[in-house]
C-alpha cells in the first residue's frame, strides 16, 4: 500500500461522485471543518464536480485564519522589540497583524525563522544560549502534541531560554459555535481526520446527539473527501444522524493515547479568542501553571495597544459558513491575497483565498 | 560533479578583507585559484576585459546573480549554478553560450577550501557546457554584509541560425512540453536548509541545457516558438507570465507533469506544490502543434530529456489564465504565487 496514489484514483473518485449525484435529491449544506480539506477540495477541483444541491461550506478549521490579531502583534513585538529568535510555521508569516506581518518584521530586522517542527526551535535554543527563542505555537489538536513535547524536551534538558506563544484551539467547541449561531444553516459536518487521529472520536458523539446532525470523520485525499461527502449526503437523505469514520485507516476510536497524554500533561483547556469569531468558552489550550516558565506571554513584558479587526472584514460570518467569501463587498476588491483585510484571504487553506482562486475557475467554466 | 582538483598549498586558510584590496593578497588569491584553474587564452591576457572575434549572425547576451543558501547542496554548489544558470538563460534565447564573465562578492571569513570547491564547480560546469570564462572580478565585503559568497555571471552566445524565439510567436493550439521532472532542485535545496533538514537522496538537477536546446533547434527550428527555464517561482510562475504577456490561456494536464516520486512525497510532507518549486535542469518549450511529437522525440533521446513530456497546450478559451485539469478530472486555476511559497501548517 502506498497510502497516497490509491486515494487519488480518478476512477474511484468518479464512482463516488456519480453516487453523490444519484443520492442527493434535495439541497444540503455540509461544512468541512478543516482548512486542509478546503485546500484539497479546491486543489483537486472537486467543488465543481459536486451536484448543485450539495453545497460545501468552508469551516473555521484553518489555524492561521483564527489566530487572533493580538497574538500576531505579540509575535511581531517579540521579534522586533525583545530581540528574540521567533520561530513559526511557514504560513503564519504572511498573516497581517494590526501594523505588520511576521514577514515584514523579518524584513525590518527581526530574527524570524520558518520551522517545520517545534523541536527544531528547542535545538536552536540549545545552540544559542545567549538568546531567547520563542516558538509561535498555533494550531488545532494536530500540532498540540509536538508543541507540548517541545516544552517537555526543554524542561528535561534544562533549557531555560525557550518559550512558546500559545494560540491553540480545539475543534468540537467550534462546531458548537457554528451550530449555536441562529444564522447558521449547516446540516452535516466532515470532521477533520487528523484531529481525530490524535483525539479519537468520543467528543463528537454528544454533538451528533445534541444537534441531530451527521458527522463523518474524513481524510484529505480526493477519494477520502468524495467518500466522506457521500456518507454525509446518504445520512441526510435518510434523515439519520450518526458519527461515522471514513478515515479508519488513520483514525482509531480512541485516537492516539500517547499524544493525548502529552497534551494533557502540558496544556489545560481554556477560553480562547478566535479571529473573526470572538471568544469561545473552553475552546483552546493554555500552558499549565507548572510550565509558566515556558509561557512567552508571562516571560516577557509585552506592551502593545489592543488592536481591533478591520471593520470591513466579514471573516467571522465566512468562518461560520453564514456568508460565502464572494458575498463580501470587499472580496477581490480591497481584499486580495496580495493585500488581505483578514486572515482567511491569506492562508492557502483560508476560505477566501481558496475562493479567490476558485471563482476565477468558475468564471472560466462559464465562458468556456 | 566528478571533477577532482587538489587545492594548491596556500599560506592562508580564510579569505580576509585584504584579499579584495587589489594588492598583493588579491593577486595571491587569484594566481593560486582563479586564473590557474580556469585558464584559457582570453583569460590569460589578464586585461580589464576580453577582446574576441565574432562570427556573422545574431548574438544573445544575458546576466544573472546567484545568492543561494546554503552554497553547497546535494547535487552541486553555487559555482556550478552560476555557470549553468547563465548558459541556460542564453539557451532559452536559442543561443549557444560562448563567453562568460564571472564576478565574486565574498564575505570576509570564507574558508579557502570552500572557495576552492566553488571554483572547481565552476570549472566543471564550464567544461561541460563548453564555455570560456574570459573576464571577472573579485570583491570582499565585511563579515555580516554578505552570505559567504555571491556570484554574478554574464554571458554572450551565438544564436542558432534557425532560432526565432519570442513570446509574440506563441499561438493558440501550440503545445507545451517540459524537458524533465519538475521541483527536483528546489526540494534538494530545502532538504539542507537550516531548520528544515530532512533525510533524502534527492539531488539538484542543475546542468547546462545548451546542447539539448541546440539539438531541439536543429530538428524543429522555427517550430520552436518559445523556451523558458522555470527557475524561481517554478512552472506556475513562468506560465502565468506567459499568459499575462500574450493574452492567451494555457490548459495543463496534472497527470502528464513529471515529478520524481521522492520529490512528490517530499512536497506532500512539506505542504508545497511542485508547480511553484524552483527548477534548474529543466525547461519548458512551446512548439507548433505539428512539431510536438518530433520535439518530444528529440528531447527523449537526450540525457537531459529522458522524462520529457507534453503537459498542455495554448488556448483562447480562458485568456490570461492557466487552468489545470487535476488527476481526478477537476479543474482549477493555477495562479501566480504572491511571494515565496510558505510551507503549510497541516
Amino acid at each position: 500500500m502506498k497510502y497516497i496514489s490509491e486515494f487519488r484514483d480518478a476512477d474511484l473518485v468518479a464512482r463516488y461522485l456519480e453516487e453523490i449525484h444519484r443520492t442527493a435529491t434535495r439541497p444540503w449544506s455540509i461544512m468541512e471543518v478543516c482548512g486542509g480539506q478546503t485546500h484539497s477540495l479546491v486543489k483537486n477541483g472537486i467543488l465543481q464536480m459536486l451536484p448543485e444541491q450539495v453545497r460545501m461550506v468552508h469551516g473555521p478549521g484553518c489555524p492561521v485564519c483564527v489566530t487572533p490579531l493580538n497574538l500576531i502583534d505579540k509575535a511581531v513585538y517579540l521579534a522586533l522589540e525583545k530581540g528574540t529568535i521567533l520561530c513559526s510555521f511557514g504560513d503564519m508569516l504572511r498573516v497581517p497583524g494590526s501594523s505588520q506581518s511576521l514577514l515584514e518584521a523579518k524584513a525590518a530586522g527581526g530574527d524570524v525563522r520558518i520551522l517545520y517542527s517545534p523541536l527544531e526551535a528547542v535545538k536552536i535554543a540549545r545552540e544559542n544560549p545567549g538568546r531567547e527563542v520563542v516558538f509561535f505555537a498555533v494550531g488545532f489538536e494536530t500540532t498540540a502534541p509536538a508543541n507540548a513535547l517541545s516544552v517537555l524536551h526543554a524542561q528535561r534538558s534544562g533549557i531555560t531560554n525557550y518559550s512558546i506563544l500559545t494560540s491553540h484551539v480545539v475543534v468540537p467547541p467550534a462546531i458548537e459555535a457554528v451550530m449555536n449561531d441562529p444564522d447558521s444553516n449547516i446540516q452535516g459536518f466532515l470532521a477533520a481526520g487528523h484531529v481525530c487521529a490524535i483525539m479519537g472520536m468520543d467528543e463528537y458523539f454528544p454533538l451528533v446527539e445534541r444537534y441531530q446532525i451527521p458527522i463523518v470523520v474524513t481524510g484529505f485525499e480526493p477519494v477520502d473527501l468524495a467518500q466522506g461527502i457521500l456518507m454525509t449526503v446518504r445520512q441526510l437523505e435518510q434523515g439519520s444522524h450518526q458519527l461515522e469514520n471514513q478515515y479508519a485507516r488513520v483514525v482509531r476510536p480512541e485516537g492516539n493515547p500517547e499524544a493525548r497524554k502529552v497534551i494533557e500533561q502540558v496544556f489545560r483547556i481554556s477560553d480562547r479568542d478566535w479571529r473573526g469569531i470572538g471568544n469561545i468558552p473552553l475552546s483552546g489550550y493554555e500552558l499549565r501553571p507548572e510550565f509558566a516558565a515556558y509561557d512567552a506571554t508571562l516571560k516577557f513584558d509585552i506592551v502593545i495597544p489592543h488592536a481591533s479587526e478591520s471593520k470591513e472584514c466579514i471573516a467571522g460570518q465566512v468562518l461560520k459558513g453564514i456568508k460565502k467569501p464572494h458575498e463580501c463587498p470587499q472580496f477581490g476588491k480591497k481584499c486580495t491575497p496580495q493585500h488581505p483585510l483578514g486572515a482567511p484571504m491569506v492562508s492557502s487553506e483560508g476560505a477566501c483565498a481558496a475562493y479567490y482562486h476558485f471563482s476565477q475557475a468558475l468564471a472560466d467554466t462559464e465562458t468556456a | 560533479m566528478q571533477l577532482q582538483c587538489p587545492m594548491p598549498k596556500l599560506d592562508f586558510d580564510i579569505i580576509t578583507m585584504g584579499h579584495g584590496s587589489g594588492g598583493l593578497l588579491t593577486n595571491r588569491l587569484l594566481d593560486s585559484g582563479v586564473f590557474d584553474l580556469l585558464k584559457n587564452d582570453l583569460l590569460n591576457e589578464r586585461h580589464d576585459g576580453a577582446i574576441f572575434d565574432t562570427q556573422a549572425g545574431k548574438l544573445a547576451f544575458s546576466t544573472d546573480s546567484y545568492v543561494i543558501s546554503p552554497i553547497f547542496f546535494p547535487g552541486g554548489n553555487i559555482g556550478e549554478l552560476a555557470i549553468n544558470g547563465t548558459v541556460n538563460d542564453l539557451a532559452m534565447c536559442g543561443a549557444r553560450a560562448r563567453y562568460l564573465s564571472l564576478a565574486f562578492i565574498i564575505e570576509e571569513g570564507l574558508n579557502m577550501q570552500e572557495f576552492w570547491e566553488v571554483l572547481v564547480g565552476i570549472k566543471f560546469a564550464a567544461q561541460q557546457a563548453d564555455v570560456h570564462i574570459v573576464t571577472g572580478d573579485t570583491k570582499v565585503v565585511e563579515r555580516g554584509k554578505g552570505d559567504k559568497i555571491f556570484i554574478n555571471t554574464s554571458g554572450m552566445g551565438m544564436l542558432h541560425p534557425k532560432a526565432d524565439i519570442r513570446k509574440s510567436r506563441v499561438q493558440p493550439d501550440d503545445v507545451l512540453l517540459i524537458s524533465g521532472p519538475i521541483a527536483t532542485h528546489g526540494v534538494a535545496i530545502l532538504s539542507v536548509r537550516q531548520g528544515l533538514e530532512f533525510e533524502s537522496s534527492i539531488e539538484s538537477d542543475t546542468t547546462n541545457l545548451n546542447h539539448t536546446v541546440m539539438r531541439l533547434l536543429d530538428t524543429c527550428g522555427q517550430d520552436v516558438h518559445l523556451l523558458h527555464d522555470p527557475t524561481r517561482g517554478g512552472v506556475a510562475t513562468v506560465l502565468n507570465e506567459l499568459v499575462r504577456d500574450t493574452g492567451l490561456g494555457i490548459d495543463l494536464q496534472e497527470a502528464a507533469i513529471p515529478v520524481l516520486e521522492e520529490v512528490a512525497s517530499a512536497c506532500e510532507l512539506l505542504g508545497l506544490d511542485p508547480l511553484y518549486v524552483a527548477n534548474e535542469g529543466v525547461f519548458l518549450a512551446v512548439v507548433a502543434a505539428e512539431a510536438a511529437e518530433s520535439a518530444l522525440d528529440v528531447l527523449k533521446s537526450d540525457a537531459n530529456g529522458l522524462h520529457a513530456a507534453i503537459i498542455g497546450n495554448i488556448t483562447t478559451q480562458h485568456p490570461r489564465q492557466v487552468v489545470l485539469r487535476s488527476k481526478i478530472g477537476g479543474r482549477r486555476v493555477v495562479n501566480m504565487p504572491i511571494g515565496e511559497q510558505l510551507p503549510r501548517i497541516c
